[in-house]
């Protein structure tokens, strides 16, 4: 005992205590049951209820999805198949496939041009979600817009050789004016594009789609999850650029731009998206001359891009509210100038702090571009409560349509969940 | 530790208001190239206003500030180039935490300076020897201590090559063990020759490297000379008092 209290009075440690496993009743299987599943009596009555209640989900879907019929041409030959017994009737996915996928109107012979250009999207959209690969990919990625709108659309080549000839000259010249003059180069290169996109209208024969390498699809053929993928994935990769603009604008100095942009994101966000499509299908036309003809999908896509950039702004303002002063003065001690320091320093981790607000807009964006059936686009869920569900074969195939669909949106949107976790897996630098 | 003719920083008759409260009243302040100058005083006392005042961190409303030859005005890259020539430590080091190490010390050269990226990461791996963590090149600043963020935040502005150092409070935001060897390096830094002003509280520090320590209160300059007749010699009470808190424990 004396010891022991001379101990607690002056001590000094001489050996360290080594670490040791923990106890052998803290491991194994048995453990982990009674742990977590029959820990007290309440919790083994939850987990029975919890049983029975996963097995009713099953007993009632499972025959239904292994009794299912693939290979009738109609609802009343697939309820003969079936003879009375319970099973689903997935045949009106066989049947229809080409329909829910590129919609009634696209020519069946040229579906491998949709195929391509979303075989295609992998390799554009890889160097920019996996920015280890090589940064020369990005080549192929910037030039993707315009081979896919050739694919999809047809026609003459020469419209997307243009319109691509138009951002070259642009950027060419923001490249060489810009750095003396920031405004200078911004408008010069707008001025530059839109000359070459005239001068590209002039020179190009009205005739030159007529007899294309690839035939010329209007838009109001496309359809199907093709109008919600091209649809999302020109949406969301539109509005990320110009919703940090408008997030930078907003925390600008000066009021004019600042003005602008807290006007343009309160009124956009406090419209109804439907509202901003009727718009885009009724309207919009009114404000155009009238012998132009701006094509119905380009002005979805400007809705629905407007629409969500203004909740990305928001999204990246809470990123750059969360930054430290300290980064921005650091930035400045060193004489970075504006844009070096928010592309550099600012912007890389306001928007890896907002990467979960801005996958929660554009999970919600994707899913947002099945309201185009309202404005009469057959895009996945049009096809399914048009031409499908009004034919006289399909009336009343509900449950296997609409388990079709939400099952090709989720697969997307996990993807891109999925995709958002990792990428904050690979930025996190704090503790590694 | 010889002091040249040569002028580094002229502040004549400065004047700071943040909204209505004045910050800053009537400072004026010559540096000389090569000069060490220590800048204390209680809290709230403008010292650091005073010093991010040199490169523009804060604006002020009245007076001039000249470096290096060059009136600071409201002209941007007229600002872009004084930073560049006057580095920086904070008292919260103030690392990119998003970039290594390596890139923190090389960032500025390269987009600044232009200076090509080979060259830019042998200054930083010279720089960041010089501070003794080399060897820590290749992590993130979360990983790093306090104190070797804070040389490495050292390090950082000296791969600039600026002509002027700035330092707010080095110190004051790290434990006891690491406060000794951020002094090591900003004493080594002072050998060399290195025109500082450093706001802090390391009264040692002052007496070993200051050619003169600055006592503000209130906004203004309140009493200064160098460290040996400030220590043991203040004319002011309110010098007085101020050297007897802190020295008195």
């Amino acid at each position: 005992m004396a010891d022991t209290h001379a101990h607690s009075v002056a001590f000094a440690r001489k050996t360290q205590i080594p670490p040791s496993p923990p106890p052998a009743s803290e491991t194994g299987v048995i453990k982990w049951l009674r742990q977590n599943l029959f820990a007290t009596p309440a919790n083994s009555a939850l987990t029975l209820v919890a049983i029975w209640a996963i097995y009713s989900i099953l007993a009632g879907t499972v025959p239904w999805l292994l009794n299912g019929v693939w290979s009738t041409a109609s609802l009343s030959e697939c309820r003969d198949a079936l003879q009375g017994e319970v099973g689903a009737c997935f045949s009106v996915l066989s049947e229809r496939w080409n329909q829910l996928l590129y919609g009634f109107k696209y020519p069946s012979d040229q579906y491998w041009r949709p195929n391509l250009a979303f075989l295609l999207l992998f390799f554009a959209a890889a160097p920019v979600l996996f920015f280890d690969l090589p940064r020369k990919l990005l080549i192929f990625t910037g030039l993707y817009p315009f081979i896919a709108f050739w694919l999809i659309w047809g026609g003459s080549i020469l419209v997307p050789i243009v319109a691509l000839l138009g951002f070259v000259a642009g950027f060419v010249v923001f490249d060489r004016y810009g750095k003396q003059s920031f405004a200078t180069g911004f408008f010069g290169a707008i001025v530059a594009a839109f000359v070459i996109w005239t001068l590209g209208g002039i020179v190009i024969p009205d005739t030159a789609s007529e007899n294309a390498m690839l035939s010329q699809v209007p838009s109001r053929d496309l359809g199907g999850f093709m109008l919600n993928l091209m649809l999302g994935v020109t949406c969301v990769s539109l509005s990320l650029p110009l919703g940090i603009v408008l997030a930078l604008g907003r925390q600008s100095d000066m009021p004019l731009i600042k003005g602008i942009c807290v006007i343009f994101i309160e009124f956009i966000r406090g419209v109804p998206l439907i509202t901003l499509l009727f718009v885009a299908s009724v309207m919009l036309a009114y404000f155009f001359p009238p012998d132009s003809t701006v094509d119905l999908f380009l002005r979805v896509v400007i809705m629905i891009t407007m629409f969500s950039s203004a909740y990305i702004a928001e999204v990246i303002r809470g990123g750059l509210a969360a930054l430290p002063r300290g980064q921005y003065e650091a930035a400045d001690s060193l004489g970075l100038d504006y844009p070096q320091a928010m592309r550099l320093i600012i912007l890389p981790q306001a928007l890896k702090i907002s990467i979960p607000g801005i996958v929660n807009v554009a999970v919600g964006l994707f899913k947002d571009t099945t309201l185009v059936s309202v404005i009469s686009m057959f895009d996945l869920v049009g096809m399914i409560r048009g031409p499908i569900l009004a034919s006289t074969e399909w009336n009343g195939v509900y449950w296997e349509l609409f388990s079709f669909a939400a099952m090709l949106f989720f697969i997307v949107c996990y993807g891109i969940s999925k995709y958002s976790q990792w990428l904050e897996r690979r930025l996190a630098t704090d503790h590694r | 530790m010889k002091v040249s003719d040569e002028i580094a920083i002229t502040i004549t008759k400065m004047n700071k208001w943040f909204g209505t409260f004045h910050v800053l009243r009537d400072i004026d302040l010559t540096v000389n190239r090569g000069e060490r100058i220590v800048i204390c005083g209680p809290s709230g006392s403008g010292k650091s206003t005073l010093i991010r005042c040199i490169n523009a961190l804060e604006e002020h409303q009245q007076g001039t500030i000249e470096v290096d030859g060059t009136v600071l005005s409201s002209d941007l890259k007229n600002i872009d180039r004084i930073r560049s020539e006057v580095g920086m430590c904070f008292q919260h080091f103030n690392l990119f935490p998003h970039l290594t190490i390596l890139e923190n010390c090389t960032l500025a050269p390269i987009w600044v300076r232009k200076t090509p990226k080979k060259e830019a990461e042998e200054t930083a791996m010279h720089f960041l020897e010089k501070v003794k963590i080399p060897d820590q090149a290749n992590k993130y600043p979360g990983q790093l201590s306090g104190g070797q963020q804070q040389r490495v935040a050292i390090a950082r502005s000296l791969c600039m090559r600026p002509r002027i150092m700035l330092f707010d409070e080095p110190t004051s935001a790290l434990d006891p063990e690491m406060i000794k060897e951020v002094l090591d390096t900003m004493i080594e830094l002072a050998q060399e020759g290195m025109t500082m002003i450093c706001v802090t509280h390391e009264m040692g520090f002052a007496r070993q490297v200051a050619n003169r320590v600055i006592f503000m209160d209130a906004g203004q300059i309140v009493e200064q000379n160098e460290p040996e007749e400030f220590f043991n010699n203040p004319k002011s009470d309110r010098t007085k008092l101020f050297l007897s808190q802190i020295l008195g424990h």
